[in-house]
């Protein structure tokens, strides 16, 4: 036991004197909070508008300022000729280009329909179906207004009609801040866990202090286990100063037991540090460090459904995703903070989690040998 | 078999040593093989307590490969080894326990400093904190480093840290420690310096075990095995391999073993 504490000791005092590590320790949860959870984000917003008006009817200058009324949609540009605004979406300029026929008042009033033509820009699949989604309600809800407008309601006898009204459960305000918040911890505390017990071995043999320590009699376990303890302390400090900042910047809703959340952290961090330090026994320089942890953290990172939901991937993905840490932690995080989730609704990640961490702490074990 | 059995016997420092006579190191048939390559082929020595054996070869004869098997550092192909009474094989920790180890890549960490990295080296032998304060007091004055010792390892010149990284190797007091020439890139004087050190701890009966290609320091050892290619070719005390090679100093019996294989 003693033997740990000296080897704890030790990898903490070489912390403090590594200048850019501490600045890196509080650079980058700063960093990601306050810039990756502004940027990445799904909300709609600043939709540029070509508008073609052939028409120039009273009718078709309604829709026009309708849109521009929606906080989504700018009318950016207009002209009469189409090939124009095909032109600006090239350039990338616009995101849509709205042509109103010529004859499109009077089609309406004499054959009760008209037609208009939206052409979205779709290089962006998601962005372009919300965007068409949200110019079409505007021009369906111009549309209502002109039928109750021109024909009058029927009053005494309403149609029949089913309507749904939904509610948004667990952030009503569909706040995407919210959303990426626990994500953004989640790839913190993997970032920070995963670099520094990745270097932390492979630079011991690079100054061939490793091998000073094999000749010695200390026990793999020991060094291991000193090696990791004060990374997960390093890594549990990063998130109490993330979820600090999610809380005062965007007033992030912590619905969750925080004890659960820690929890949890320290049983993924096992996992990720125990991967780290694999690598570390793997490679021999810092730099194959660098690309294979840089390889595992991309795949890790992005099937594990930070940005998009891991519910639509194809199942070969989901069944490898039970592989993938982050994927599971990301999705207590989630949870935990914004639903309140209790540690009964999340036995399935707390196994994988366990088998997963198991597994790499072994491989690192196994792995890393005091004789070759 | 030893085929060289009355070695000891003839070695002028090892006479009156009675019956401290003992073996700590016995290497019989110790092959190691990596792929095809033979790096040993078939060592046979003793080391007895208290000496200062010279391992003598040129680069990549084998020399270090051959002492990272007798620090338990990788395991040999073949053959017998005792290190300090215990099999390389089965009691690899217990020799771990007692013996000491300076690499030819310098060892301590740059950036703790010299007390931090004293404080972790004995923590790691187990040894008490009390003790460990006087001892190392006792060796910042020994050296005449008192004022450094919370000066980082990597401020320090070559020639310090090489002291440094060999009093901690003997710091807790093995039965052996292995030195992989440990006076590379330093001048003659700071290395009879250091020299002066590895007499001080053979005199506390600490057996040193010592690879170098500088044939002035083969000089200074009780007896200096030469490898060539894998195997030892010659094993003796300095005085008896030059009388047998009819050479004025070591750098030329060293020169005949070469050339005679050629």
């Amino acid at each position: 036991m003693k033997t740990i504490f000296y080897v704890i000791q030790k990898e903490f005092i070489q912390v403090k004197r590594n200048k850019t590590m501490l600045r890196m320790i509080i650079m980058i949860p700063m960093m990601q909070m306050l810039i990756l959870v502004f940027a990445a984000t799904y909300d709609l917003k600043n939709v540029d508008i070509f508008l073609v008006d052939k028409d120039l009817s009273s009718t078709s200058r309604e829709l026009a300022s309708k849109l521009e009324a929606s906080p989504f949609f700018t009318i950016n540009n207009s002209s009469f000729n189409p090939e124009e605004g095909e032109k600006e979406l090239l350039r990338n300029n616009d995101d849509m280009v709205l042509v109103i026929p010529q004859g499109f008042e009077r089609n309406l009033i004499r054959e009760d329909k008209a037609c208009l033509q939206l052409l979205v820009n779709a290089i962006d699949g998601q962005a372009a179906q919300l965007g068409y989604s949200y110019a079409a309600s505007v021009i369906r809800d111009f549309n209502k207004n002109i039928i109750a407008e021109w024909k009058g309601l029927p009053e005494f006898n309403p149609p029949y009609q089913i309507n749904a009204v939904s509610r948004f459960w667990y952030n009503s305000e569909l706040e995407y801040k919210w959303y990426m918040a626990p994500g953004v911890l989640a790839i913190l505390v993997t970032l920070i866990g995963l670099f520094l017990s990745g270097m932390s071995l492979v630079k011991e043999k690079e100054q061939g202090t490793i091998e000073q320590l094999n000749v010695t009699p200390i026990r793999k376990i020991q060094f291991l286990v000193g090696k990791l303890i004060p990374f997960v302390v390093i890594a549990l400090f990063d998130l109490s100063f993330g979820l600090v900042i999610a809380k005062v910047v965007f007033s992030l809703p912590i619905v969750g037991n925080l004890g659960l959340v820690f929890g949890f952290s320290i049983l993924y961090l096992l996992g990720i540090l125990g991967l780290g330090l694999f690598i570390s026994t793997v490679a021999d320089t810092q730099q194959q460090v660098m690309f294979v942890t840089y390889f595992f953290m991309m795949i890790f990172i992005l099937m594990g459904g930070i940005f998009t939901p891991v519910d639509s991937m194809p199942h070969w993905a989901q069944l490898m995703n039970e592989a993938n840490p982050v994927f599971h932690f990301m999705k207590v995080m989630r949870m935990v903070v914004l639903k309140g989730s209790n540690f009964g609704d999340l036995i399935h990640e707390f196994v994988a989690l366990c088998i997963l961490g198991f597994t790499f702490l072994s491989l690192a074990l196994i792995r890393y040998r005091k004789t070759a | 078999m030893n085929p060289y059995p009355d070695l000891h016997q003839n070695s002028p420092l090892l006479e009156g040593l009675g019956e401290a006579n003992q073996k700590v190191i016995e290497v019989r048939d110790l092959v190691k093989k990596f792929g095809n390559f033979v790096a040993n082929d078939h060592l046979n020595f003793d080391v007895y307590k208290g000496e200062i054996f010279g391992f003598l070869g040129a680069n990549g004869a084998g020399k270090t490969t051959a002492m990272k098997i007798l620090c338990g550092l990788s395991a040999p192909t073949s053959g017998k080894v005792k290190v300090a009474g215990f099999d390389i094989y089965k009691e690899t920790e217990k020799v771990k326990r007692n013996i000491g180890y300076m690499s030819q890549k310098f060892s301590l960490y740059e950036d703790l400093t010299i007390a931090e990295n004293i404080r972790f080296y004995s923590g790691i032998y187990g040894i008490k904190p009390a003790e460990r304060k006087e001892k190392m007091e006792k060796l910042l004055k020994n050296l005449d480093i008192e004022s450094a010792r919370d000066s980082l390892i990597g401020s320090l010149p070559l020639g310090w840290k090489q002291k440094l990284a060999f009093s901690v190797a003997i710091f807790h007091d093995p039965k052996i420690v292995f030195l992989d020439e440990p006076t590379g890139g330093v001048d003659p004087i700071t290395r009879r310096k250091f020299w002066d050190l590895i007499y001080e701890a053979s005199d506390r009966g600490i057996t040193v075990f010592v690879t170098t290609h500088y044939m002035d320091e083969a000089e200074y050892c009780n007896r200096v095995s030469i490898m060539n290619e894998g195997r030892i070719e010659a094993l003796d005390t300095p005085e008896n391999l030059k009388q047998k090679y009819g050479a004025k100093n070591m750098d030329e019996v060293f020169l005949k073993i070469a050339r005679n294989k050629e």
